[in-house]
């Protein structure tokens, strides 16, 4: 384990901006490229390289096994639920027009939700995936 | 050299190799898309093709042998029925639209609406985001649902075994 110092230090240092990045790539979807799957998947990649430097209990202190999981069906329920609450508003599913405080704006907020699904979702399903091959190899 | 890559990736036999060449397959997509200025989409190759799935596809090599059986029969049907759909793709080709005529069939029916009127309609300038998620919408909690649906499967299946693995160990003690 002590062979591989830099890789050690190296990951630590990254890590960081690599969170930072996958943010980024979420909120900024609106302007620049990116979304939802985008930075789901760079956010797991964090969590693997985590789990590939630092062993997988590091990586499961920080996004434990059991709340990885539940995020994979949260995404599809938050992204469903958006559409729901279009439904109880009084416009058609997925309709983003009733949200507050205008339809324009309700608009963002409405892709900001879906978008939010779909990153807890991915990341969440490439993690557990990980973990279940990672377990399963033991 | 994505020709090279692809003939490659058939002719190797060590699934380790595959792996790889498979990672840097994505990685030329990627710089095609974006070439072709689909930088979404590119960034979508880059992250899902060649990261997470290299490391998944690694992850489940360490679990099976990483050479590839020699195969007992000559794939002589396969490889009719390749360079056939192939030809067909290619010949369907001839009859488009050179690349990048603004005034064909695809950019004359929503495309307008939605490159005008994202900003005034959603707020949101970048087009592909307000596409994806808000006119859309059903398409990406498809696609969500069928990350769900994979996910889940692939879990059940790895956990499943172990756990009848186990089962059996204890019945034969």
């Amino acid at each position: 384990m002590s062979l591989d110092l830099i890789l050690r230090i190296g990951t630590k240092l990254i890590l960081p901006f690599i969170l930072l990045f996958a943010l980024y790539v979420q909120f900024h979807g609106d302007y620049g490229p990116g979304g939802g799957f985008q930075a789901g998947v760079i956010t797991a990649g964090m969590v693997i390289l985590l789990a590939i430097t630092f062993g997988l209990e590091a990586a499961q202190r920080i996004a434990p096994q059991a709340v990885v999981e539940r995020m994979v069906p949260i995404g599809v329920l938050i992204y469903a639920g958006t559409g729901i609450a279009g439904l109880a508003l009084g416009k058609n599913y997925l309709d983003y027009s009733a949200f507050p405080p205008d339809p324009v704006h309700g608009h963002e907020l409405g892709i900001f939700l879906v978008e939010a699904g779909v990153l807890i979702t991915v990341s969440g399903t490439m993690t557990a995936l990980f973990y279940a091959f990672v377990e399963r190899g033991r | 050299m994505l020709a090279v890559v692809t003939i490659a990736i058939v002719r190797q036999r060590s699934l380790f190799s595959v792996v790889i060449l498979a990672g840097i397959y994505s990685f030329l997509m990627a710089s095609v898309l974006i070439v072709l200025d689909a930088v979404d989409v590119a960034m979508t190759e880059a992250s899902v093709g060649a990261g997470v799935s290299t490391v998944l596809l690694l992850a489940a090599l360490h679990l099976i042998r990483t050479t590839e059986m020699r195969s007992v029969r000559t794939h002589v049907l396969p490889l009719f029925a390749a360079l056939g759909t192939g030809a067909v793709l290619v010949w369907g080709t001839l009859v488009l639209p050179p690349f990048g005529t603004p005034d064909a069939v695809i950019h004359k029916h929503v495309a307008p609406r939605y490159l005008g009127e994202t900003v005034k309609e959603t707020g949101v300038p970048n087009a592909v985001t307000s596409v994806l998620a808000d006119y859309r919408g059903f398409d990406t909690l498809g696609e969500t649902t069928v990350i769900f649906t994979a996910g889940i499967g692939v879990m059940l299946l790895l956990r499943g075994a172990r756990r009848r693995g186990r089962s059996d160990r204890e019945t034969g003690q």
